[in-house]
């Protein structure tokens, strides 16, 4: 049996991707996530894997770049302004289709900006941060459970589509303590990877190319078709979220990912006590975007939706997209690493339903 | 009848796309004799830039990747850190490695990488059409230095060899050119070298190959040659910059 220990959230980061096969770390240090490179630096030498540590998140992702071409799986790590560093070669492996996993504990911007927790790397994580139209799935955790257990998921998706997927977790899940559990889970069918993987000839009669650049317009044409399906295939297959006392019919529903999301849950509560009926809507994929469950709760909500970010308003825009209008959608927000308090946000929700239940 | 020159296994039977009088040519052709010279060709992995050179990935026999801007020497340590027993080669212009990608292939030097990088440096961007690169000398004429290179406000050009040979990581550095048959056959027997060290397990090798750009220099390929020899030979001396290759395990 499997046992329950007491971690860290970058630590546990980095025994989730061993125990998810990933042979090789490619890391820099940035604060909120460095325990993430240094916990790999003192395991992957004993798992016969690699920890290098590269000269700037621009090596580091294009270390990856290379490895992933070779078939091998493999991970970097950094928070906010390392992964704009890194968007070049989030692109370029997109654009190649190689398989890895980007962890991003994110830290309030713009700029420098600080090392306490935000959420304000939604557009840059969902819209593509670098150049040309790709997409990247994101996973958003709200625990370190199911951070541990997504990292897994990560993994295979990236295997499956031949994608970068990126867990994004705000600096609060990176730098807390929980219990966490590393269960026994069975990977999913995998494609086989000798078809296009550089990794030597070893008697293979044609070469393989890792490649992004398509001179002609028709074939650059054709290869964003082929992407675009492969992400067609992510938003109809991978979509993750979570819908708690939704079921019902609610005064209000907020929408909330991440570590507000557990702060939601609690308003929830105490909302009750009021005889306010809110439910929650958690986008577990940011991309692709739960759109179906605004479908599904649109008669099931008075006042339409409240999301709730720690950024000034960027998951709200999926929100409308998906709403498309029919109901109000409100928004709340601290940034800057300043964390929402429960009691503002009720007092958001008081506002919205305007003494009416 | 016995065949006594043949284009190299490395090498595949297409036509490639550079200029007349080019020694891109001439330097994928050495390069492809000392793979086949070492019967390395079925773990070899090569890595080719932006700029010029980068259709390489399709003139290579071996499995290839083509790398973002300067990011070839980071690309490499991917490669060769997931497969230690792959011969790992990249292929980088002037632009790209002594400009835009200067950190990536000192720190895969430092780090005493086992790669194998060849350094092609024809003082010029070609690819973008002839503008001043960190390697353009001083007075010299480009689509951006118009009235020359002037030093007092674009700096000096970078001896790359030098510099990296001053890293400890580094295990062989040198300066060759292709610009008469004797400097060609030097040059393959460095390239050749280059690469026996690393499958040999030794640290990190670079070949800078002085070139030509006959295109962007405005020169005929014979006047380019004689422009390499008279301006840049002075400049960029050739010869062995750093050997440790006997002291290395």
């Amino acid at each position: 049996m499997n046992k329950r220990v007491l971690m860290k959230g970058n630590e546990a980061i980095g025994e989730a991707a061993i125990k998810s096969g990933c042979q090789c770390f490619f890391g820099y240090p940035i604060t909120p996530q460095t325990e993430v490179a240094a916990y790999l630096s003192k395991r992957m030498p004993k798992v016969g894997g690699t920890f290098l540590q590269a000269e700037s998140e621009i090596a580091a992702i294009n270390m990856v770049y290379g490895c992933a071409g070779t078939g091998t799986r493999c991970m970097t790590s950094s928070s906010s302004p390392g992964i704009s560093l890194k968007a070049e070669g989030i692109s370029y492996i997109s654009a190649g289709e190689l398989p890895c996993v980007i962890i991003n504990i994110v830290r309030g911007g713009p700029g420098l900006g600080g090392i306490q927790p935000a959420q304000s790397d939604y557009f840059q994580a969902t819209k593509g941060g670098g150049h040309g139209d790709y997409k990247m799935p994101v996973y958003a955790p709200a625990s370190i459970q199911e951070m541990v257990d997504l990292i897994g998921d990560a993994f295979d998706l990236a295997d499956i589509y031949r994608t970068p997927c990126m867990i994004m977790g705000d600096g609060m899940l990176g730098q807390m303590m929980e219990p966490v559990e590393f269960k026994e889970r069975k990977m999913r069918e995998l494609p086989s990877k000798e078809e296009w993987k550089a990794a030597g000839l070893q008697g293979r009669k044609k070469h393989n190319i890792i490649n992004t650049l398509f001179l002609k317009p028709e074939e650059l044409e054709k290869h964003n078709i082929k992407l675009q399906k492969k992400y067609k295939e992510i938003e109809k297959e991978e979509v993750k979220y979570e819908e708690y006392k939704c079921e019902r019919d609610n005064d209000l529903i907020i929408v909330a990912y991440g570590t507000t999301s557990r702060i939601c849950k609690n308003v929830i509560k105490e909302a009750e006590e009021e005889g306010l009926k809110l439910g929650l809507i958690r986008p577990i994929t940011l991309w692709p975007f739960p759109k179906e469950s605004f479908k599904d709760t649109l008669s099931k909500t008075k006042h339409g939706y409240l999301t709730v970010e720690m950024s000034c308003g960027q998951m709200v825009e999926d929100v409308r997209l998906s709403v498309e209008g029919m109901k109000p959608v409100a928004f709340y927000g601290r940034v800057g690493g300043m964390v929402p308090h429960k009691e503002d946000i009720l007092q958001k929700v008081r506002e919205i339903l305007g003494g009416e239940k | 009848m016995s065949v006594i020159f043949k284009r190299p296994e490395a090498l595949l039977d297409v036509p490639t796309h550079y200029c007349p009088g080019c020694t891109h040519g001439i330097i994928h052709r050495l390069i492809a004799e000392a793979i086949d010279d070492l019967g390395i060709l079925d773990k070899t992995i090569g890595v080719a830039p932006v700029g010029c050179s980068v259709l390489a990935y399709d003139y290579f026999a071996c499995d290839m990747f083509q790398a973002a801007h300067g990011r070839a020497p980071a690309v490499a340590t991917g490669i060769k850190r997931a497969v230690p027993s792959s011969v790992v080669f990249t292929y980088q212009g002037d632009g790209d490695l002594a400009a835009i990608g200067t950190s990536e292939i000192i720190h895969a030097a430092t780090r005493g990488e086992k790669l194998t990088s060849i350094f092609v440096n024809n003082c010029i961007y070609g690819m973008t059409g002839g503008q001043m690169a960190p390697t353009t000398l001083p007075g010299q004429i480009t689509e951006t230095s118009p009235y020359g290179r002037d030093t007092s406000t674009a700096g000096y050009p970078i001896r790359v060899s030098e510099m990296i040979a001053t890293l400890d990581g580094a295990c062989y550095v040198e300066r060759v050119s292709v610009d008469n048959v004797k400097n060609i056959m030097k040059a393959k027997n460095a390239i050749k070298k280059a690469f026996q060290n690393q499958i040999d397990g030794k640290g990190f090798s670079m070949v800078e190959v002085l070139s030509t750009c006959p295109t962007n220099w405005g020169l005929s390929p014979s006047e380019a040659l004689k422009w390499l020899r008279e301006n840049m030979m002075p400049y960029y001396t050739l010869g062995v910059k750093k050997d440790i290759t006997e002291e290395v395990e």
